[in-house]
C-alpha cells in the first residue's frame, strides 16, 4: 500500500501546476464552507439560545389541548392539583432536568388610571423561572430584575405607549375562569425588552398574585416549562419524557399532558432550519466542486498516462491494483485540498474573532460575532471532501483499469 | 519438451467494417532457452504474433500454448498473472515510468507484480543492475538516461522476475546501431546466464543475424525458418 502512496504521490507532482490548482481549488471550498458553517452556526445557536434561555426554555408541558387554544389564553385548561402532582414527580425524577417552573398565563387589561390597554401576562415563580430561562433578567431594560409580590414587569412598548416607569401604580383587570372580572394595583418594577425583537405585550407578575387576581382555588399551572442539563440532549430526552407523559391519561382514558419542544412553540426555528438548509447547499457546492475539479484532473490523468497503464497492464499488474493506484491519487489530492482547507479555514474563523464584528438580534444591539467551528464540523466536511474525491476518482481508475494492454500500449 | 506451440493460428481484425487478417494459418514451436527473432515488414504480422505470445490478446483460430498454457483459454486476471509470472516485455519505446528511477523501474514488477520480500527485492535488483552495466544510475529517473541506457534498464526489469519467456518488440528500433548491437549482446548474455528463452521481432536486416533462430513472416503467412545452431524449429 506505501508502494501505492508513492507512486500517487509523485505523479501528482509530476504536473505540479495541475495538481496545485485542484488542491487549491478544494482548499477554497473548504474554507468557505468552514468559514460558513461557523459563523451561520454561532448565529443560529446564538439565536436559539436568545429565544430558549430568555422566553420559552427547552421543553414545554400543558394540559392537552390548550397550545392549539393559546392564542385565547384559556383558563379553563388550566392543569390542577392532581395532573400538577403528577406532573411534578415524573419531572422530579428526571436527572436531566436541571430547573422547571410553572406558569400561569392569561390576558387581561394595563390602567395608568387615564389609559387602558391590553396585555398579556405571565405569572411566574421568580426563583424557579429564573433558574429555567435564565436570560430572563437581562431583558428588563429599566428598573429592577428582581420580580416581588405586588410588582409587575412591563413591555418596553406598553411602558412607551402608556408613559409608564418603573414605580408608578398601575392596574390589571383580568377575567377568571367563571367569567367574573377582578382587578389589582401593580407597582411597575421594570420595563422588559422583547426577546424577539420590536413589538411584544407580554408582561410577568408573580404566580401569588396572578392566584389572587384570578380567584384561583387551589394550585392551577398553564404551562412548565423544562430547562434541561444538556441542550444536546433535548430530541432524547423531549422522547423519554413524551413516552412518561403519555401513561398518564385523563377521565376520558386520553393522554392529560402534551410535550413541546422549542421547535414546535416558536416560529425562530423556521430561520433555524433555513440557516440548516443553506448550510446543506453551501456542503453541497463544495461537494460538486470536489467532484468535478478531481473527475477532471483524474480523467486527464488516465487519458494522459494510457500508454504506462497499458505497460503495467502487460507486465502484470492487476486491473484492481491499477484501480488502486487511481484511487489513491484522488485520496491524496482530497486529503491535501481537506487539511490545508482546515488549517486555513480555521485562521479565517481566528481572524474573523479578532475583527470583533458586530450585529444586532432583537432588541440586543452590538452583539460580538464569536465564531467557532467544532472538531465534528472539521472532521465532517474534510471527510466528505476525502470521501467525495475518492467517489469522483472511481470512474476515470476503473476506466484505467479495464483498459485492454495491447489497445493502451497502441496509444500515441 | 517446447516453451511454446503454435498450431495453425490466425487472427482476424476488425477495423470499422473492414476486417484485417494479421495472421494466417501460423504454426511454430520454440524450446526453452532460444534467442529467437520474428522478421518481415512493417504489416506483416510480427507484432501480432508477439502480442498472441504474450498472452495480450488471443488467437481468432488455432491453439497456442506458452509455457503449458492454453492462451485462448486465459481470462482476464488469469492472463494478467500468468504475465507477470511467466513473461517479460521489452518495449520499442522501452516504456520505462517516469515518476520512478532507474531501481524503482527495475524492481517494480517484483513489488506490484510479485509481491517478493525485501532483502529478496534488494538482492535481485542489485544483481540485475550490474549486470546490464547501471549500477551507478540507479537513481536516475528515466528522462536522465540515454536511450540505450533505457533500454538496459528494460531489459533487467523483463528479467527481474526470472520469468520464462522475454519478448521483445522492435527493441532496436529507437536505437543507433551500436547501441542496438550492445542490447542485443546484453539479452544474448542474460540468456545464457538465466536461460531465458528471448523472441524479439525487427524488420532491421542487420541485427537479424544476431538471432539463433529466425522466423520469417510475410502477410501473415510463416514464409521460412533459419537456425543457427539454436533451439527452435519450424
Amino acid at each position: 500500500m506505501g508502494n501505492l502512496f508513492k507512486i500517487a504521490i509523485r505523479n501528482l507532482l509530476r504536473y505540479k501546476r495541475r495538481t496545485l490548482l485542484t488542491a487549491s481549488l478544494i482548499t477554497v471550498g473548504v474554507v468557505f464552507v468552514l468559514a460558513f458553517v461557523s459563523v451561520a452556526g454561532t448565529f443560529k445557536n446564538m439565536m436559539i439560545g436568545q429565544i430558549t434561555d430568555s422566553m420559552i426554555g427547552h421543553l414545554q408541558v400543558h394540559r392537552r389541548g390548550f397550545v392549539a387554544s393559546i392564542e385565547t389564553l384559556p383558563l379553563n385548561l388550566n392543569l390542577k392539583g392532581g395532573a400538577i402532582g403528577k406532573l411534578e414527580k415524573i419531572l422530579n425524577e428526571q436527572t436531566e432536568i436541571e430547573a422547571y417552573s410553572p406558569r400561569v398565563k392569561f390576558g387581561g387589561m394595563f390602567s395608568n388610571f387615564t389609559e387602558t390597554s391590553s396585555i398579556r401576562l405571565t405569572a411566574i415563580d421568580p426563583e424557579k423561572e429564573f433558574k429555567t430561562v435564565p436570560l430572563l433578567p437581562e431583558r428588563v431594560s429599566d428598573g429592577s430584575k428582581e420580580l416581588k409580590p405586588g410588582g409587575i414587569l412591563i413591555p418596553e412598548l406598553l411602558a412607551r405607549g402608556m408613559k409608564v416607569k418603573p414605580g408608578d401604580a398601575v392596574v390589571i383587570v383580568a377575567t377568571n375562569a367563571d367569567g367574573s372580572v377582578n382587578g389589582k394595583q401593580f407597582t411597575v418594577t421594570g420595563v422588559m425588552e422583547s426577546a424577539t425583537g420590536p413589538g411584544g405585550r407580554d408582561g410577568y407578575v408573580h404566580l401569588n398574585d396572578a392566584r389572587e387576581l384570578l380567584r384561583m382555588e387551589g394550585q392551577q399551572v398553564s404551562e412548565y416549562v423544562i430547562r434541561l442539563k444538556s441542550f444536546g440532549n433535548l430530541a432524547a430526552f423531549s422522547e423519554k419524557l413524551d413516552g412518561l407523559l403519555a401513561k398518564e391519561l385523563n377521565q376520558q382514558d386520553k393522554p392529560l399532558f402534551e410535550l413541546h419542544t422549542w421547535e414546535k412553540l416558536s416560529p425562530f426555528f423556521n430561520i433555524a432550519r433555513m440557516i440548516d438548509l443553506m448550510t446543506f447547499f453551501i456542503k453541497l457546492m463544495l461537494i460538486a466542486i470536489v467532484l468535478i475539479s478531481i473527475m477532471n484532473v483524474m480523467i486527464m490523468a488516465v487519458y494522459e498516462r494510457i500508454r504506462e497503464i497499458g505497460t503495467i497492464a502487460a507486465i502484470g499488474t492487476l486491473p484492481g491494483k491499477i484501480l488502486s493506484m487511481f484511487v489513491i491519487e484522488g485520496f491524496c489530492m482530497g486529503v491535501a485540498g481537506a487539511l490545508i482547507g482546515d488549517l486555513v479555514g480555521i485562521g479565517l474563523v481566528w481572524i474573523l474573532n479578532l475583527s470583533k464584528i458586530s450585529y444586532n438580534f432583537g432588541q440586543q444591539k452590538g452583539i460580538i460575532l464569536q465564531a467557532g467551528v467544532s472538531p465534528a464540523d472539521i472532521l465532517m466536511i474534510s471527510a466528505t471532501v476525502i470521501i467525495v474525491s475518492v467517489i469522483a476518482s472511481l470512474q476515470p481508475a476503473f476506466k484505467a483499469s479495464r483498459m485492454e494492454p495491447i489497445q493502451a500500449l497502441r496509444h500515441t | 519438451m517446447a516453451l511454446i506451440t503454435a498450431n495453425h493460428i490466425s487472427k482476424t481484425y476488425r477495423v470499422g467494417e473492414v476486417e484485417v487478417q494479421a495472421l494466417r494459418g501460423v504454426s511454430f514451436e520454440i524450446e526453452p532457452a532460444s534467442f529467437v527473432s520474428f522478421v518481415g515488414p512493417s504489416g506483416s504480422g510480427k507484432t501480432t504474433l508477439l502480442n498472441l505470445i504474450g498472452c495480450l490478446d488471443k488467437p481468432t483460430e488455432g491453439a497456442l500454448t506458452v509455457a503449458g498454457a492454453d492462451v485462448a483459454a486465459l481470462e482476464r486476471k488469469a492472463s494478467a498473472a500468468f504475465r507477470g509470472k511467466t513473461i517479460g516485455f521489452i518495449f520499442q519505446d522501452f516504456n520505462l515510468l517516469p515518476v520512478l528511477t532507474v531501481y524503482e523501474n527495475i524492481e517494480y514488477p517484483l513489488l506490484m507484480v510479485q509481491k517478493v520480500p525485501p532483502a529478496e527485492r534488494q538482492r535481485r535488483v542489485t544483481a540485475l543492475l550490474e549486470a546490464v552495466g547501471m549500477s551507478d544510475q540507479r537513481d536516475k529517473k528515466p528522462d536522465q538516461i540515454s536511450g540505450g541506457q533505457k533500454q538496459r534498464v528494460a531489459v533487467a526489469r523483463a528479467l527481474v522476475t526470472n520469468p520464462k519467456l522475454v519478448l521483445a518488440d522492435e527493441p532496436t528500433a529507437n536505437l543507433d546501431h551500436g547501441t542496438a548491437y550492445m542490447v542485443l549482446n546484453l539479452m544474448k548474455k542474460m540468456r545464457d546466464e538465466f536461460k531465458t528463452t528471448f523472441i524479439f521481432s525487427t524488420h532491421d536486416q542487420k541485427i537479424v543475424g544476431e538471432a539463433e533462430t529466425i522466423f520469417t513472416l510475410e502477410d501473415g503467412r510463416l514464409n521460412g525458418t533459419k537456425s543457427r545452431g539454436g533451439n527452435g524449429n519450424g
